[in-house]
C-alpha cells in the first residue's frame, strides 16, 4: 500500500473543473436546482431574454441552426443501421444538451428520451463521473438502465460530452430501439423476465469509449449480448456518428457566434421553453382537478414456466389525477396506484417522465421549438412501491410500455376536457388505443440462422376520436409523433412468416358520435423456419381505458394461432386459403384451416413454438370514441359499413342505424327511419337503466361481502388490485371507503406481497437515510 | 388563427373543410376563444341561466338567478353543483355479462366481465349518454372533472365570476 500511494503522489493529478467558471459539472447542476428553486425560473433568469430581446432574428436563426444540425444527423446516421425500426420507422432522436443535462433543442422520432438522457446525464454527474470515470473530449457514454434514465432496457442511449477550450459546453444523445435486448425471451419489449436479472443487456451509466472510439471490450459484449449482434453493433455506430455529427453543428455555431452567445443562448432557450409552456397552458386549458383511470391485465396464472410466486393473474390499477393550477403549473399525481409485480411491466419516475413528455410532444407543445423547459413547469408524484415507482433494484422493466401506455390515456383524457372547457375543440381527442398486438419472437430463421424481431406494424393503431373529427385510422402510436408501420416486404426479410393478408379490422374503433381510428389486420404464415418461438401481446380481458362523453373505448383483442395446418394442403390442391380472419364471428382461419388453433382471448402469453405452415392473427387495436353513438350521423355508420370498420349487426345495436345491402354489397341507410329507432333506443335506455344512488347500494352490499375472507365474487386478480391499492394510499383507501360508505378499517383479506416488500425496503431505507444524517449532523 | 362567431358555430356543426381544420389546429391560439364559444352555445340552448363555462358535450355549468351554480344539460335537466359528481345523479345501465357486452363488440373482442364492467351514464331528462366508463367491478364512479371556476375568471381572464 505504501509504495502504491507513493508512487501515486508522483502521478500529475489533473484536477480541473470542467464546468464554467472554474466550477464542476456537479457544482453547476446544483447551483442551476437551487436557483430554479429559488427563483422558479432556469438558472434564475428573470425578467427579459436579454439575447432574445436584443436580437430577435439572431436568437431564431441560432435555434434553426441547432434544431437543423440535429434534424440533419438523424436524417444521415440512421443510414448506418440495419434495423428495419431505425431505418424505416425512425425510432432514434438525436438531442442536444446543457452541461447540467437539460435539453435545449431535439431532432424529431422517438422523442419520449428527450428526458430520459436528460435524467442519465444527470446521473453521471451527481456520481460524480467528471473525477473517475472521468468526462473528456471524445469520451463517449451509454446507459439502458430505467432506474437512472430510461424506459426499459430496448432503448439504448449513447450521450458525448461536447467541449470547447477544456469547457464541457454540453453534451450530444442519442437513442435507438434495439429490435433484440438479449432478454430473457426473443425481442425488444420481453414478456417473461420477472426481475431485471432477465431484462438482457443492462449498461447501468457507462464509459464505452474515448478519442471517439468505442472500447473493443464494449463493443464485443454488446456482440456476444443480443439475439441480433448485427443491428446492435451498427446501431451504436449510428448513435455515435450521429452524435458527433450534432458535435460539429454546435462547433459551427459556436465559431460563428462565439461561445458567450451560445451559453448565454443555452439558458435562454430553456428559460423559453418554460414561459412558453406555461403560457399555453394558461391560453388553452382550464384550471381544475381532472381525474381517470386506467386498468390492464397481467394474466400468468396458467404460465407453467414461471415460478409460483410469479405465476398468478394481476391488474394494473391507474388512478391519474391531472391538477392545472392557478399559477400554471401541470401537477401528475398517481397516488393510489397498484404495487409493481414479477413481471416485466413495471416502470420508473424516469419512464413516466419520458411518457409525459411525449405526449407533450403531439399536444401542448405541438412544435419543433421544445426543450426540457416544460420539463420545469410540471410536478409529479410517482409514489414508491406502486408500479409507476417500483424503487426496487431488482424488479424487471422489460416492457414498461405494457403499463406506460393505458395509463397516460388519463392525460390525454384531462387535457381534452380542459380545451373543451376552454372553447378548444379541435384539439379535443378521446383516448388513443394499446399499440399492440406485439408479434414478437425468435428463433430460427428462414437462412437457417439465429434471430429476432419486434414487429413495429404495431405503432400503427387507431387515433382517438376527435370532437371535430374521426380518429385516424391505423397511423399513430403515443409514444412517438411520426408512426410508421414500415414496409411488409422489409419485415418479410428478417421475420419468416409470410404475409397472406393485411386489412382494416372491423369494429376494432371504440363506437361514438366519432368513433375512434380503427385498427387492423395481419394474417401471417410461419415460412422456412423449424423453430420460432412467438409472443401474443394485446389486451383480451380489458378495455384498459373508457372513452370521452358517451363514446365506447376500442376492442379488446384476441389470440388466433394455429399449429400443424393443411395450409400448404390447400395451396397445393388449388383450393381457398385464408387472407384474413375478419370478423371472429364469422373467422376465415377456422372456416378453411384445420390444425391445433389457440383461438381465444389469453392474449398476454410467453413464447410459444411454431414452424412452417403455422399461421398467426395479429390483431392491431382501434381507439376509443367521443359522444353518444346515437348521435352519429347515418351516412357515417353507412361509410363505416362499406369501408368495412364495423360489422353490420353492430351498426344497427350500437348506433340503431336502419341499413340495407344492396345487390352490389354496398350499404344505404334510411335516414328517417335511423331517426325513429333512435327515439325508440333512447327509451329502451330509460327502462333498462336505474339511479346511480340506487344502484350503488347494490354494489355497496356487494362489496362489503369481501371483508370476510373468501367472501364476495370479485376474482382474485380485482381484490388484489384493491387492496394494494389501499395500503400504499392512505388516501386512496379513505376515498374508497367514504365513497361506498365501508367501515374505516374495511379492507380486501388478501396477500399483496410485493407491498409488504416494498414497505419493508422503504423504512429500511429511511432509517438507513436518518442515521446517515444524524451521524452527518453530529460531525457537523 | 381567429375564430369569429361564425366559424365557430361552424366548427361546431362541422361544416368546415378539414384544410380549415387544420388551419385552426395549427394556427396561432385566438385569445378570446372562451367567449366565442361560450356565446355560440348560448345562443343554442333552450334555457336562460348564463353559461359559466362548457362542461363536455351536453353539459354546462350554469349561474342560476339566485347566484348559485349547477351542472345543467342542454335538454334543461339540472344535475349537482359543479363542485360534485354529476355522474352520481344520472342513470346507469351496466354491461356485467357477455350477452350485453356483445350487443356493443364482436365476439372475443370485449372484455371479460369479471375483470371490467362497461358503465353508461344517461341524463335522467334527455336520455342521452354522457359518459362510458371502463373498470373493475367495485370501482368508485369516476369524478372526472372539479373546475375551478373562480381561479379562470378571476385569476386567468381577469374578471368576475358572472352572477346569473
Amino acid at each position: 500500500m505504501a509504495m502504491v500511494d507513493s508512487t501515486r503522489e508522483l502521478e500529475q493529478s489533473d484536477t480541473t473543473p470542467i464546468g464554467w467558471e472554474g466550477r464542476t459539472a456537479k457544482e453547476m447542476l446544483e447551483e442551476s436546482e437551487r436557483l430554479f428553486a429559488e427563483t422558479g425560473s432556469y438558472w434564475g433568469i428573470d425578467g427579459e431574454l436579454e439575447l432574445q430581446r436584443e436580437d430577435p432574428i439572431r436568437y431564431e436563426k441560432l435555434f434553426s441552426r441547432l434544431r437543423g444540425g440535429l434534424v440533419s444527423a438523424r436524417a444521415t446516421a440512421l443510414n448506418i443501421s440495419a434495423s428495419p425500426i431505425v431505418t424505416e420507422l425512425g425510432e432514434l432522436s438525436f438531442m442536444l444538451y446543457t452541461p447540467e443535462g437539460d435539453s435545449v433543442a431535439l431532432s424529431t422520432g422517438i422523442i419520449v428520451h428527450v428526458h430520459t438522457a436528460s435524467e442519465a446525464i444527470k446521473h453521471m454527474i451527481r456520481q460524480n463521473y467528471e473525477e473517475n470515470p472521468g468526462i473528456g473530449p471524445g469520451d463517449i457514454f451509454t446507459n439502458n438502465d430505467a432506474l437512472i434514465g430510461d424506459v426499459h432496457n430496448a432503448d439504448v442511449l449513447t450521450m458525448v460530452p461536447l467541449f470547447w477550450e477544456e469547457e464541457l459546453i454540453g453534451w450530444a444523445g442519442a437513442v435507438t430501439h434495439e429490435i433484440d435486448i438479449g432478454a430473457k425471451t426473443p425481442g425488444s419489449v420481453p414478456v417473461g423476465p420477472i426481475n431485471r436479472f432477465e431484462d438482457g443487456i443492462d449498461l447501468p451509466a457507462k464509459k464505452i469509449g474515448s478519442g471517439d472510439e468505442l472500447f473493443a471490450d464494449h463493443v464485443e459484449a454488446g456482440k456476444r449480448g443480443t439475439r441480433t449482434p448485427m443491428y446492435w453493433t451498427l446501431d451504436e455506430r449510428t448513435r455515435v456518428a450521429g452524435c458527433h455529427m450534432v458535435r460539429e453543428a454546435v462547433e459551427r455555431v459556436i465559431l460563428e457566434e462565439g461561445v458567450d452567445t451560445y451559453k448565454r443562448f443555452s439558458r435562454e432557450v430553456i428559460e423559453e421553453g418554460r414561459r412558453t409552456f406555461k403560457n399555453r397552458l394558461m391560453q388553452i386549458t382550464f384550471p381544475g382537478r381532472y381525474r381517470s383511470a386506467a386498468f390492464t391485465e397481467v394474466p400468468f396464472a396458467m404460465e407453467e414456466q414461471l415460478p409460483v410466486y410469479a405465476r398468478t393473474d394481476s391488474m394494473m390499477h391507474a388512478p391519474t389525477e391531472l391538477t392545472i393550477t392557478r399559477d400554471g403549473v401541470l401537477e401528475f399525481d398517481y397516488d393510489g396506484a397498484s404495487g409493481w409485480g414479477y413481471h416485466s411491466m413495471n416502470c420508473t419516475p424516469s419512464a413516466m417522465q419520458g411518457a409525459i413528455w411525449v405526449q407533450f410532444t403531439q399536444t401542448l407543445i405541438p412544435n419543433d421549438k421544445v426543450n426540457d423547459g416544460a420539463q420545469l413547469g410540471v410536478r409529479t408524484n410517482f409514489p414508491p412501491g406502486t408500479w409507476t415507482n417500483h424503487s426496487n433494484p431488482n424488479a424487471s422493466t422489460g416492457i414498461s410500455w405494457w403499463f406506460l401506455i393505458p395509463s397516460f390515456t388519463g392525460f390525454i383524457k384531462g387535457l381534452s376536457r380542459a380545451m373543451q372547457a376552454r372553447g378548444f375543440i379541435e384539439e379535443v381527442l378521446a383516448p388513443y388505443a394499446f399499440t399492440s398486438n406485439v408479434f414478437q419472437g425468435g428463433g430460427i430463421d428462414q437462412y437457417g440462422g439465429q434471430s429476432a424481431t419486434t414487429n413495429f406494424g404495431l405503432s400503427c393503431v387507431g387515433g382517438g376520436a376527435k370532437m371535430v373529427l374521426d380518429g385516424l385510422d391505423y397511423g399513430a402510436a403515443m409514444w412517438n409523433p411520426e408512426g410508421d408501420m414500415g414496409d411488409l416486404e422489409m419485415w418479410e426479410l428478417i421475420e419468416p412468416f409470410l404475409y397472406l393478408g393485411q386489412r382494416v379490422k372491423a369494429s376494432t374503433a371504440g363506437s361514438g358520435r366519432h368513433r375512434g381510428g380503427s385498427g387492423y389486420e395481419t394474417l401471417r404464415l410461419a415460412w422456412k423456419t423449424p423453430m420460432y418461438e412467438m409472443q401474443n401481446i394485446t389486451h383480451g380481458l380489458t378495455h384498459c381505458h373508457s372513452g370521452l362523453w358517451g363514446g365506447y373505448p376500442g376492442s379488446a383483442g384476441y389470440r388466433h394461432n394455429v399449429r400443424d395446418t393443411n395450409f400448404f394442403e390447400l395451396v397445393e390442391g388449388g383450393q381457398e386459403y385464408p387472407t384474413h380472419d375478419g370478423s371472429p364471428e364469422d373467422s376465415n382461419v377456422e372456416r378453411l384451416i384445420t390444425g391445433r388453433a389457440d383461438f381465444d382471448q389469453h392474449t398476454v402469453t410467453l413464447p410459444e413454438v411454431m414452424s412452417q405452415g403455422d399461421l398467426y392473427v395479429c390483431v392491431y387495436q382501434g381507439a376509443d370514441g367521443l359522444g353518444d353513438p346515437l348521435e352519429r350521423p347515418a351516412k357515417a355508420v353507412a361509410e363505416d359499413l362499406n369501408g368495412g370498420y364495423v360489422l353490420p349487426r353492430l351498426a344497427e345495436s350500437v348506433y340503431a342505424v336502419a341499413a340495407s345491402e344492396g345487390a352490389d354489397g354496398s350499404w344505404t341507410v334510411d335516414e328517417g327511419e335511423t331517426e325513429t329507432r333512435r327515439a325508440a333506443r333512447r327509451e329502451e335506455r330509460a327502462s333498462a337503466a336505474v339511479p346511480v344512488r340506487e344502484w350503488m347500494e347494490g354494489q355497496r352490499t356487494r362489496i362489503l361481502a369481501h371483508a370476510e375472507e373468501g367472501g364476495g365474487d370479485f376474482i382474485a386478480p380485482v381484490q388484489r388490485m384493491y387492496a394494494e391499492s389501499i395500503r400504499l394510499s392512505e388516501r386512496w383507501a379513505g376515498e374508497y371507503r367514504e365513497f361506498w360508505g365501508l367501515p374505516e378499517d374495511f379492507d380486501f383479506p388478501v396477500p399483496t406481497p410485493t407491498v409488504d416488500l416494498s414497505k419493508a425496503m422503504l423504512a429500511a431505507q429511511a432509517a438507513a437515510e436518518g442515521a446517515a444524517a444524524s451521524n452527518g449532523g453530529g460531525e457537523a | 388563427m381567429r375564430v369569429d362567431e361564425q366559424m365557430m358555430a361552424d366548427l361546431i356543426d362541422e361544416k368546415l373543410s378539414r384544410d380549415t381544420v387544420r388551419s385552426i389546429q395549427s394556427g396561432f391560439k385566438d385569445p378570446d376563444r372562451f367567449d366565442t364559444y361560450v356565446a355560440v352555445l348560448q345562443s343554442r340552448v333552450s334555457w336562460d341561466e348564463r353559461i359559466l363555462m362548457p362542461f363536455g358535450e351536453h353539459l354546462y355549468v350554469v349561474a342560476r338567478s339566485d347566484g348559485s351554480r349547477v351542472i345543467k344539460c342542454d335538454c334543461g335537466h339540472e344535475f349537482c353543483a359543479p363542485e360534485e359528481n354529476w355522474k352520481l345523479e344520472a342513470l346507469i345501465h351496466v354491461r356485467d355479462t357477455e350477452e350485453k357486452l356483445l350487443e356493443i363488440y364482436p365476439k372475443m373482442m370485449h372484455g371479460h366481465p369479471d375483470w371490467e364492467e362497461i358503465r353508461e351514464f344517461f341524463c335522467p331528462g334527455c336520455k342521452t349518454q354522457l359518459e362510458v366508463e371502463a373498470v373493475p367491478p367495485g370501482y368508485p364512479v369516476v369524478h372526472d372533472f372539479v373546475p375551478d371556476i373562480e381561479g379562470f375568471y378571476e385569476g386567468w381572464l381577469g374578471r368576475e365570476v358572472p352572477a346569473g
